[in-house]
C-alpha cells in the first residue's frame, strides 16, 4: 500500500512530470514563468484545484457516471470550472491578501490541460480516492518544481545578453528541453 | 494583417443581450446540455458496437497467439475470489475478469491466459501472459498496450525475439539478468530497455502469482 | 499582402458586433490561420498537442483531423446560433458544445481506428482544453456569420495541421529515420532517439522558432533598409 502510493507519487513527480514529459500546462508554463513569486504561486493554485479535482473526480466515477461513460469528459471539464470559481469566490472573500497576489491566475487553472489530463488518466487507471490524492499531490508540486525551476531561471535571463532573434520564445523552449532532458535522469528509479 | 483595428479593444459588454434573465441564461445551458448529452448517447449507441467487437477481437487474438493456436478454448470468470464456468445474471462479459483455458486436439490442456499490468518506466505495461499452471512454465506474453519510451521501452513489444526468450522459462518466480543465459528461470532482458524488460518480468510474476493459486483451487473442487 | 477588389468583400453587412473582426472576404479569413495568424507558429497556441504526440508523422494526421473535426463543427454551431446566445453564458456554452464534439471524434477515433485512439491516448479528449477552439469561438466564430466562421475554423484548423506535420517530420525522420512508417536511410542510419523523447519535441519547437525569429528579424531589417 505505501510502496504504491510512494511510486504514484515520485513517478507522477520527477519520472512523469506533468510540464516535462507530459508537456502539460505549457501556456501557463510559458506564459507566466518570468518571476519566482508567481512561479510558485501559480503551482500552488495547481496543486489545490487538482487535489479538489481527484476527489470529485472520484466521487463522480464511483456514484455519478457508472451509466453514462460518454459523458465523461463534459462533467470533468464542468466540475473544474465550477470548482476554480468556487476556490476564486473563497480566496476572494476569506483570504483577499493571497487573492490580490494571485488573482489573474485562477481562472487561468481552468484551461490548464494538467488538471483535465489528471482527471481522465485517474479514470482509464482506476485509481481510488487515496491514490487519486496521491496522483493529484504528486502532480501539483511537479507543476510548481518545473514552473519554480524556468522562472528562476528566467530570472537570471533577464540581465543576459540574448540574440535578438531568441527573444521570443526560442530560448525558453531551448532552456525546457535542457530541463525535461534533466528530469529523464530520474527514469528507472524505484524500478531496482 | 497588422493594419487592421480591431475595435481598439472597445468593452464587449453593451450588446442587445445585456441583463438576460436568470431563467433564459439558465434556460440555454440545459438546452446545450441536453442537445449536447441526446448527441452523444447516439453516437455512443453507433459506435459501441465496433469498439466492443474490437476489445474482444483483440483479447482473442492474443489468447491464441500466448498459447500457440490451441484447438480449443475454455472461458472462466472471477466472481467475487473464486473461478466460475458462468457469470452471475446481468454482468458484462468484456468488463468481467477472465482467465482462458486452451485445450490441444487430444483436448489436453496447453496452459492458461490471463490478462495482467504493472506500473512500467512511464506508464502502465498491460500484457496477456500464457502459463501452465501445474509447471508454471511459460507459453508466451503479448503486450496488450504500454507508453514506455519509443525507440527504447517500446522493444518490449516491438521486437519479437524479446518474447521468445520467454517461451518455457519458469515464473517461480522470474528473474531479470543483463548477460546471456540458460538458467530455467531467469530471461536476458532487452540492452537499452532494462526498466521496461524488468516491468514485463514483473507482470509475469504477478500473473502467475494471483492466478495460479485460484486455478489450483478451482481444479481441487472441480476434481472432486 | 496583394491588394484584394473591394467588390469581393462580404455582401449585406450584418449589424456590427462590438469587438467583431472587420469585413473581409472569405478566402482571407481561410488563409489567415494557415500563414500570418498560424495558431501555433503566431498566436503560440495548443503547444501541449504540438509537442506531446507530434512523435510520429501518423499522431499528427490524427491528431490534426480530429481538431480540424472539432473546429469545424463547434464553429458552425456557435456561429449559427451566436444570436440566441445569451451573452453572461456565451463561454460556458461554447464550452458545453465543443465538448459534445470532442467525445464525437474521440467515440469514432475510439470505434474505427482504434489503434490511433490508442496511441493519442487521452489528447484527445484534452481538445476540449485547446486554447485555440474556445480562442476562435470566442474571437470569431460568436461574432460572425456561419460562411466565414467555416472559412476560419478551415483555415486555423489546417494550420495546426501544418504546424503539426512540420514538427512530426522532423522528430520522426531524425529520432526514427522513417517517414509514415517508411524506411528512408537504410539499415545504417542510427535513429537518434532523442527526438522522440520529450526533450526532443522541446527541441524541435525551440528550433522552429528560433527560424522563425530569425526570419522575422531579417524581414525587419530589409524594411529598415528599403525605407532608408
Amino acid at each position: 500500500m505505501i510502496a504504491n502510493l510512494s511510486w504514484i507519487f515520485f513517478s507522477t513527480l520527477l519520472i512523469n512530470n506533468f510540464t516535462l514529459a507530459m508537456f502539460l500546462g505549457l501556456c501557463s508554463f510559458f506564459g507566466v514563468t518570468t518571476k519566482m513569486d508567481t512561479g510558485w504561486r501559480l503551482g500552488a493554485a495547481n496543486t489545490f484545484v487538482l487535489v479538489m479535482t481527484a476527489v470529485a473526480v472520484w466521487v463522480l466515477n464511483t456514484f455519478v457516471l457508472t451509466t453514462a461513460p460518454y459523458l465523461r469528459t463534459i462533467a470533468f471539464i464542468v466540475v473544474i470550472a465550477s470548482l476554480v470559481q468556487i476556490v476564486e469566490m473563497a480566496i476572494k472573500k476569506f483570504l483577499p491578501v493571497l487573492f490580490r497576489e494571485l488573482g489573474i491566475y485562477l481562472p487561468l487553472i481552468t484551461t490548464n490541460c494538467a488538471i483535465l489530463y489528471l482527471a481522465l488518466t485517474q479514470t482509464t487507471r482506476g485509481y481510488n480516492l487515496i491514490e487519486g490524492i496521491f496522483y493529484a499531490i504528486g502532480g501539483g508540486l511537479g507543476l510548481t518544481l518545473a514552473l519554480t525551476l524556468m522562472a528562476s531561471i528566467r530570472e537570471r535571463l533577464d540581465v543576459a545578453d540574448v540574440p535578438a532573434l531568441a527573444k521570443r520564445m526560442g530560448l525558453v523552449l531551448i532552456i525546457a528541453s535542457c530541463m525535461s532532458m534533466a528530469f529523464m535522469g530520474f527514469a528507472g528509479m524505484g524500478s531496482g | 494583417m497588422t493594419g487592421h483595428q480591431h475595435g481598439g479593444g472597445a468593452p464587449a459588454t453593451p450588446t442587445p443581450d445585456a441583463g438576460s434573465s436568470t431563467a433564459r441564461l439558465l434556460f440555454t445551458l440545459a438546452f446545450f446540455g441536453a442537445l449536447g448529452g441526446g448527441i452523444l448517447a447516439y453516437t455512443y449507441q453507433k459506435t459501441l458496437g465496433p469498439i466492443r467487437k474490437f476489445a474482444g477481437e483483440k483479447v482473442e487474438v492474443a489468447v491464441k497467439e500466448v498459447l500457440g493456436a490451441p484447438a480449443t478454448l475454455d472461458t472462466l470468470y472471477l466472481v467475487g475470489d473464486k473461478l466460475s464456468k458462468t457469470l452471475p445474471q446481468g454482468a458484462d462479459v468484456l468488463e468481467a475478469t477472465k482467465v482462458f483455458i486452451g485445450y490441444n486436439g487430444k483436448g489436453e490442456q496447453i496452459g492458461v491466459a490471463v490478462e495482467e499490468f504493472t506500473p512500467g518506466f512511464s506508464s502502465e505495461v498491460h500484457l496477456m501472459v500464457g502459463f501452465n499452471p501445474a509447471t508454471t512454465a511459460l507459453t508466451g506474453f503479448k503486450v496488450l498496450s504500454q507508453t514506455e519510451t519509443p525507440g527504447l521501452g517500446d522493444k518490449i513489444e516491438k521486437d519479437p525475439s524479446f518474447m521468445t526468450r520467454f517461451v518455457g522459462k519458469l515464473a517461480n518466480p522470474l528473474k531479470g539478468t543483463k548477460s546471456a543465459t540458460t538458467d530455467a528461470s531467469t530471461v536476458q532482458t532487452i540492452t537499452g530497455a532494462t526498466i521496461s524488460s524488468k516491468a514485463v518480468i514483473k507482470v509475469i510474476n504477478k500473473a502467475v502469482g494471483t492466478w495460479k493459486p485460484r486455478l489450483d483451487a478451482y481444479a481441487k473442487e472441480s476434481g472432486k | 499582402m496583394t491588394a484584394i477588389p473591394v467588390e469581393t468583400l462580404e455582401q449585406a453587412p450584418e449589424p456590427i458586433v462590438p469587438g467583431a473582426p472587420p469585413p473581409q472576404p472569405l478566402a482571407m479569413d481561410f488563409w489567415r490561420g494557415i500563414a500570418d495568424d498560424n495558431p501555433v507558429m503566431i498566436q503560440m497556441l495548443g503547444l501541449c498537442p504540438t509537442m506531446a504526440i507530434s512523435n510520429q508523422v501518423s499522431n499528427g494526421l490524427g491528431m490534426g483531423a480530429a481538431t480540424l473535426f472539432v473546429l469545424v463543427f463547434s464553429s458552425l454551431m456557435i456561429s449559427s446560433l451566436r444570436k440566441v446566445i445569451p451573452n453572461e453564458v456565451r463561454l460556458a456554452t461554447y464550452i458545453l458544445v465543443i465538448c459534445t464534439f470532442v467525445t464525437i471524434a474521440d467515440l469514432i477515433m475510439q470505434a474505427y481506428s482504434p489503434l490511433l485512439s490508442r496511441t493519442l491516448g487521452p489528447f484527445v479528449p484534452l481538445i476540449v482544453v485547446n486554447c485555440i477552439i474556445l480562442g476562435r469561438a470566442e474571437a470569431f466564430a460568436g461574432k460572425v456569420g456561419p460562411m466565414r466562421a467555416l472559412a476560419d475554423a478551415f483555415g486555423q484548423g489546417f494550420g495546426f495541421t501544418l504546424a503539426l506535420l512540420i514538427m512530426c517530420t522532423i522528430r520522426e525522420v531524425i529520432g526514427s529515420g522513417t517517414f509514415l512508417g517508411f524506411h528512408l536511410f537504410g539499415p545504417h542510419y542510427e535513429p537518434q532517439l532523442f527526438f522522440i523523447m520529450p526533450p526532443g519535441g522541446f527541441l524541435s519547437m525551440g528550433l522552429m522558432f528560433l527560424t522563425m525569429g530569425w526570419w522575422g528579424e531579417r524581414k525587419k531589417a530589409k524594411l529598415a533598409g528599403a525605407s532608408k
